[in-house]
Order: structure tokens, then C-alpha cells, then sequence
């Protein structure tokens, strides 16, 4: 018990022995997973590991069976209120965007702050036109999302997850949907964003990003944690026979 | 040998941008080709033609006649439009509409017994809830939120109480002098909002994560899909006043009128959850990964878009709905229908022709109402299609 406090100290995110069942398939196999303040990691790993699986779980999208969730301190349970407190400080960029299609841009980013922190619209979009500046994207800001190429869509959602100010930020493959000239776009833009020191998990199959991006690579298969290590020596010198394998194929 | 040799050499690669094909239909002479071609390229498609264009000409030549050119426009009774034998002026092979009848009842088809002096309470209503349906129906006008609530929940109290009076100044105006036209659009209105409210949560009872609530609305919808509204009016105007206290009555417009709109709300339930079912569940992932709570999410992101999709079916519905409202005779309300007819066989105007008149009528004021909606509806589905294809409506722009 008193491990676990202490961990609290430094671990962002403290996942502990969670398992996850979806009928009879086991997705999530003793998860033991940690990742501390302000540190940047990637999850690589093969299709259907669990990857997404992992950080919806953490974000209370999808709850688990067995174990625990740590964030900041605070275990995960199913009480409404822990959630939402969890939630407020999670952002999650997903995969295909998700942005709300009949609102405009700058609505979408505003949306979350006047409904959830209770915020004035003016000040809400003013906030939210600093973000959409940062993801160089303000002058899109009364179009609807449609009228937007898929780059300039991951850009919208990026800046939608800031305007909430996470402490934490989950991307999960934020570029596997886009033109292969829109993904370097991406890449730069969460680097930038993140230099700042944000806790950060990010899911993704590009090698040379997650190598740039984070401090500490983790690979996953069958739902475990087969490996981690700080990215150059993960990279450098994988000890796992299937990370090798895998890596041999991503490289 | 590389790429862009290859693509040099190869011959079925165009160089350049095709000349654009030469409008079809830009003058007098094409609108004959199209003539010709639609309705003469064969011996078969010319006879069915000429046949169909017969059979239009016939029908047209003789509802033509007996509409406007022997109708009759002017008179004070029933002898303007009745033949000599039977008692009036015309010849006795005469047959046409008789205008006169209307012209001379048209109050009383709009307003039933609704005292005059107190006409003006049902005309500021009608103004009223045109002006506020017209500013919420157009979909470039925001808050939507808002408008919809006033639309939906104010007007239809707030109309209630101004023709039924009662209170204040406002003298009562029992229900059973209402009549016409006004009896028909105010029921279709009320149950309209009624419908559509009772609709919505039906629809999301019936995706709940509660399942006792989810079994209650399955259940209220099923049951009620299988009953006929006639029985649904019996039940509310003769079995429901049976099970109340006698010291209570119900007002049995409205509660013909709650019979209709839940009625029509097990339809919208449907419809809706149709809507609903269309919403990937990517939507409320983020809308929740974001701090949403479910109302919120329900009432800013999912709802709004599920309406979007459900409202040319929402329509439909409502046009079925709007025609079944003149049902409510079986419990001697007098609707439009019910009023004109009652108004077409009184002594002074009984003759063979004014209830064919009658009727010819209402069926007009009805093509008017529905074909409203139609349209409405089919301006709204375009709308969707546009937004479903970006570019076509950037440039349009
Ligand atoms: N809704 C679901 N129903 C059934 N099985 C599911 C569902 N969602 C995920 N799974 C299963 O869970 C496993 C993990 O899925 P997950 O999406 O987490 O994989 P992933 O590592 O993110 O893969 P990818 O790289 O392709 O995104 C897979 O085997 C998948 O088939
Ligand atoms: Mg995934």
C-alpha cells in the first residue's frame, strides 16, 4: 500500500496488474505499466496487441476486469466522479479524428470548455483561438469539419483535446489515416506541442517518430508489456526475440 | 527505363484536358429532342402517350368544368346551387361546384362555434406560431436549442390557454364550441410537440444501459404500434373517464389530443432511434473523452445529428399524422372534416352538389398542408446531401 503511494509521487500513470476479458478473449494479460510526470512514451506493437485497448482503458472508455488504474493518485473506479475528474485530465487524439461533423471548428474546440469547466463563451473562444494559432490552423476556424483536408482535421482535434489543458495526452495512431505528405505535419506538430513537458502515451506504427518523440519505447503483444526501454537502446539493442521480429518488419 | 519515360510513351495517357462536351439542352430545338425522345421514340411509347394524354385531357376537360367554369360563385342559399326539380334555379341537367357554400360558411369551416367576438384569440395564436415555427424551421438561424423549446414546449401551453381561456379577462371558451380548421391545426400542432418530445425519449429509453427502462419503452411501443388509433380514441374519450373520479373531468379534446400524440410518438421513437443508430460510436467517445456527461453529449452532439438524418421521416410521419387527426368525429369532435360536413347538409344549403363541394375542399386545404411539409422536407433532405459533399457546397458558395 505504501509502495503505491510513493510510486504516486513520480507515476503519472500506474497500471497494475490489469487484465481485460471481452467474452472469452483475453485482451489485457497482467498489465503491469507505469509511466511518469511530464515523460513521453510510445506503444508500439502489433495489430490487435491492444494497444487501443490500453489507453481507452485508461481514459475510462472501456472498463477492465481485474487490477488497478492509477492516475495521478487517483484509482480509476467506476464512480462517476472519479471518472469525470480523470477524464478533465486526459486528452485523447484518436486515430480517425472524431470531430463533431454539424459544429464548426472553433465550436468544437469551445464546446468542451463552456459545457464542462463552466467557462464564458468569449473566453472560451479566445483560449480556443490560441490553440487553433498553434496548430496553425486559425484561419479555418468557421468552416465545418467536412471542408477540411485530414490533416488540417488531426490538427482541429489536437487543439480540441488542449483547449480542455490536460495534464496528459493520449494519441492513438494519429496518423494512420492521413496522406503520407500530411504525417511528417503531425508528427512536427505533436513534438512541438509536447516539448513543453506533457505527459504523453502514443501509439504508433511510424518507428522513426516514436524514436524521436519519446523518451521510453514499450512493446506490446497479447495484451502484455513484452518489453521496455529508453527509445535508443530499445532500438539499438531489443532483447524480446518478437520485438526483434517485429522491428526487423517495421524497419 | 524510368517512371516518367513510361508515362511519356505510353499512348493512353491524355496529354490534355478533354474539351468539354457541348451542352445538352441549351435551345428551343432540344426541348423537342427531348419530346422526341421521351414520350415518341417508339410506335408503342407514342400510342401509350397519346392514350395517357387522352385519359388527362378528359378528366382535365371535365373537373374543369364542373370546378370553376359551372361552378356557381355567388348566393344566399341552398336554391343557387340546386336544379329545378330539386326545389332551386339551376336547369336540370346542371352539375358544378358550389362556391357560394363555402364563401357563405367559410367562418364557421375555420372557426367552429368559436364565438366571434373572440375570433381574434385564435388568429394571434396562428400568428404566433407561424412566426416562431418560421424562424425554427429555417436552418440557417441558430439556436436551435431555444427556439425549439419555445416552439415545442411554450406555444403549444401557451396557445392552449389563450383559446380555452379562463382566466384573467379571458373569458373560458369550452372545447366543445371549438371546431374547423382551427380544431385540426391545433391538435396536429399540440401533438406535434407532444409527439416529438415523447418521441425523443422513447428513442433514447429504448438504447438506455438501464435495461428495465429499455423492457418499459419496448414494450410501450410495441403495444402501442399494434393498436389502431381509432380504438386508441375510444379508449381515451370512453374507457378513460371511467377510471377516473367522477369529480374530475378531462377535457375531451385533449384527451383525444394526448391520444393522438402518443400515438404518433411510438413513429417518432423509431424513427428517431433510427437516427441514433447512425451516429458512429466514435462520436460519443470523444464527446466523453473530453469531460462530457451523457446529457450534455446527448443533447449537443448525438441528438442534433440524429435529427438532421430523421427529419424527412420525421415528416412523412407527420403528414400521415396530420390527415389522421380527422378521425377525432368518432368522438364527436368537429375537425375541419367533421365541420364541413355537418356545415354542408344544414337545411338552408343541402343540395346534391354542396357536399361534393364540401369534400373537393377539404381535400384541397389538406393537399396544401401536407404538400408544406413535403416540400419541407424534401428542402431539408437536399441540405443533408449537400453536407454530406463538401466540395459541391464550397463552391456553390
Ligand atoms: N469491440 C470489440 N469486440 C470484440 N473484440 C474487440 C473489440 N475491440 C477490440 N477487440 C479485440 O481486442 C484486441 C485488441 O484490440 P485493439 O484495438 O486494442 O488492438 P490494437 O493493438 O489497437 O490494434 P491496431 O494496431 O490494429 O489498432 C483485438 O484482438 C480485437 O480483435
Ligand atoms: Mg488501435
Amino acid at each position: 500500500m505504501k509502495g503505491i503511494k510513493e510510486n504516486s509521487r513520480i507515476h503519472a500513470i500506474n497500471i497494475i496488474n490489469v487484465n481485460k476479458w471481452l467474452g472469452k478473449m483475453h485482451i489485457l494479460r497482467n498489465m503491469d505499466f507505469s509511466v511518469k510526470f511530464q515523460e513521453r512514451v510510445a506503444l508500439i506493437g502489433p495489430s490487435g496487441s491492444g494497444k487501443s485497448t490500453l489507453l481507452r482503458c485508461i481514459n475510462a472508455l472501456e472498463t477492465f476486469q481485474k487490477g488497478k488504474i492509477i492516475i495521478e493518485g487517483t484509482e480509476l473506479n467506476n464512480t462517476p466522479k472519479t471518472i469525470h475528474l480523470i477524464r478533465r485530465r486526459i486528452g485523447m487524439v484518436f486515430q480517425k479524428f472524431n470531430l463533431f461533423p454539424h459544429l464548426t471548428v472553433l465550436e468544437n474546440c469551445t464546446l468542451a470548455p463552456i459545457w464542462v469547466k463552466k467557462m464564458n463563451k468569449k473566453k472560451a473562444e479566445e483560449e480556443a483561438f490560441f490553440y487553433l494559432e498553434k496548430v496553425k490552423i486559425s484561419d479555418q476556424a468557421t468552416k465545418y469539419p467536412i471542408q477540411l483536408s485530414g490533416g488540417q482535421q488531426q490538427r482541429v482535434a489536437i487543439a480540441r483535446s488542449l483547449c480542455m489543458k490536460p495534464r496528459m495526452m493520449l494519441f492513438d495512431e494519429p496518423t494512420s489515416a492521413l496522406d503520407p505528405e500530411m504525417i511528417q505535419e503531425i508528427l512536427d506538430l505533436i513534438m512541438d506541442l509536447t516539448k513543453n513537458g506533457m505527459t504523453i502515451i502514443c501509439v504508433t506504427h511510424k518507428m522513426s517518430f516514436a524514436r524521436q518523440l519519446a523518451h521510453r519505447i514499450a512493446f506490446m503483444d497479447e495484451g502484455q508489456i513484452l518489453e521496455e526501454n529508453a527509445s535508443d537502446r530499445f532500438f539499438s539493442n531489443p532483447q524480446h526475440e518478437r520485438t526483434q521480429i517485429f522491428l526487423r518488419k517495421m524497419l | 527505363m524510368d517512371i516518367k519515360d513510361m508515362e511519356e510513351q505510353s499512348s493512353y495517357i491524355r496529354k490534355n484536358i478533354a474539351p468539354s462536351e457541348p451542352m445538352l439542352r441549351t435551345s428551343r430545338q432540344s426541348t423537342y429532342h427531348w419530346l422526341y425522345t421521351h414520350l415518341f421514340a417508339s410506335p408503342i411509347n407514342a400510342l401509350i402517350t397519346l392514350l395517357l394524354a387522352t385519359l388527362i385531357i378528359y378528366i382535365a376537360k371535365h373537373l374543369g368544368k364542373w370546378v370553376v367554369l359551372d361552378a356557381i360563385w355567388e348566393g344566399k342559399d341552398r336554391t343557387v346551387c340546386a336544379t329545378k326539380i330539386q326545389g332551386g334555379i339551376q336547369n336540370n341537367d346542371w352539375s358544378g361546384a358550389c362556391w357560394a357554400f363555402v364563401k357563405a360558411n367559410y367562418t364557421q369551416i375555420i372557426y367552429g362555434f368559436y364565438p366571434p367576438e373572440h375570433r381574434w384569440r385564435v388568429n394571434l395564436t396562428g400568428i404566433i406560431a407561424i412566426t416562431v415555427n418560421i424562424t425554427f424551421l429555417m436552418p440557417s438561424i441558430p439556436y436551435k436549442f431555444i427556439n425549439g423549446f419555445i416552439s415545442l414546449i411554450i406555444i403549444p401551453i401557451f396557445s392552449w390557454y389563450l383559446l380555452h381561456g379562463g382566466y384573467l379577462s379571458l373569458p373560458l371558451i369550452d372545447t366543445q364550441l371549438w371546431g374547423g380548421l382551427m380544431v385540426t391545426l391545433t391538435i396536429a400542432y399540440i401533438s406535434i410537440s407532444i409527439s416529438f418530445i415523447i418521441g425523443t425519449l422513447l428513442a433514447l429509453g429504448r438504447r438506455s444501459q438501464i435495461s428495465i427502462l429499455r423492457l418499459l419503452c419496448i414494450l410501450f411501443i410495441e403495444t402501442l404500434r399494434g393498436i389502431p388509433l381509432v380504438s386508441i380514441l375510444f379508449i381515451a374519450s370512453i374507457m378513460f373517464p371511467l377510471f377516473i373520479p367522477h369529480e374530475i373531468t378531462f377535457d375531451k379534446l385533449l384527451r383525444a389530443l394526448i391520444g393522438i400524440a402518443i400515438f404518433t410518438s411510438v413513429y417518432i421513437a423509431e424513427a428517431i432511434r433510427g437516427g441514433l443508430q447512425a451516429i458512429p460510436k466514435s462520436q460519443y467517445e470523444a464527446a466523453t473523452s473530453l469531460g462530457l456527461k451523457y446529457t450534455t453529449i446527448m443533447c449537443l452532439i448525438i441528438l442534433p445529428q440524429a435529427y438532421r438524418l430523421v427529419i424527412p421521416a420525421i415528416i412523412n410521419i407527420l403528414i400521415g399524422m396530420l390527415k389522421e387527426t380527422s378521425l377525432i368525429y368518432i368522438v364527436s369532435m368537429f375537425d375541419l372534416l367533421g365541420m364541413i360536413r355537418i356545415t354542408s347538409i344544414q337545411a338552408n344549403w343541402i343540395t346534391p352538389q354542396t357536399p361534393a363541394t364540401a369534400f373537393v375542399t377539404v381535400a384541397f386545404v389538406y393537399w396544401v398542408l401536407c404538400f408544406m411539409m413535403s416540400r419541407y422536407a424534401y428542402f431539408i433532405e437536399k441540405r443533408i446531401n449537400l453536407f454530406k459533399q463538401p466540395m459541391i457546397r464550397s463552391k456553390n458558395r
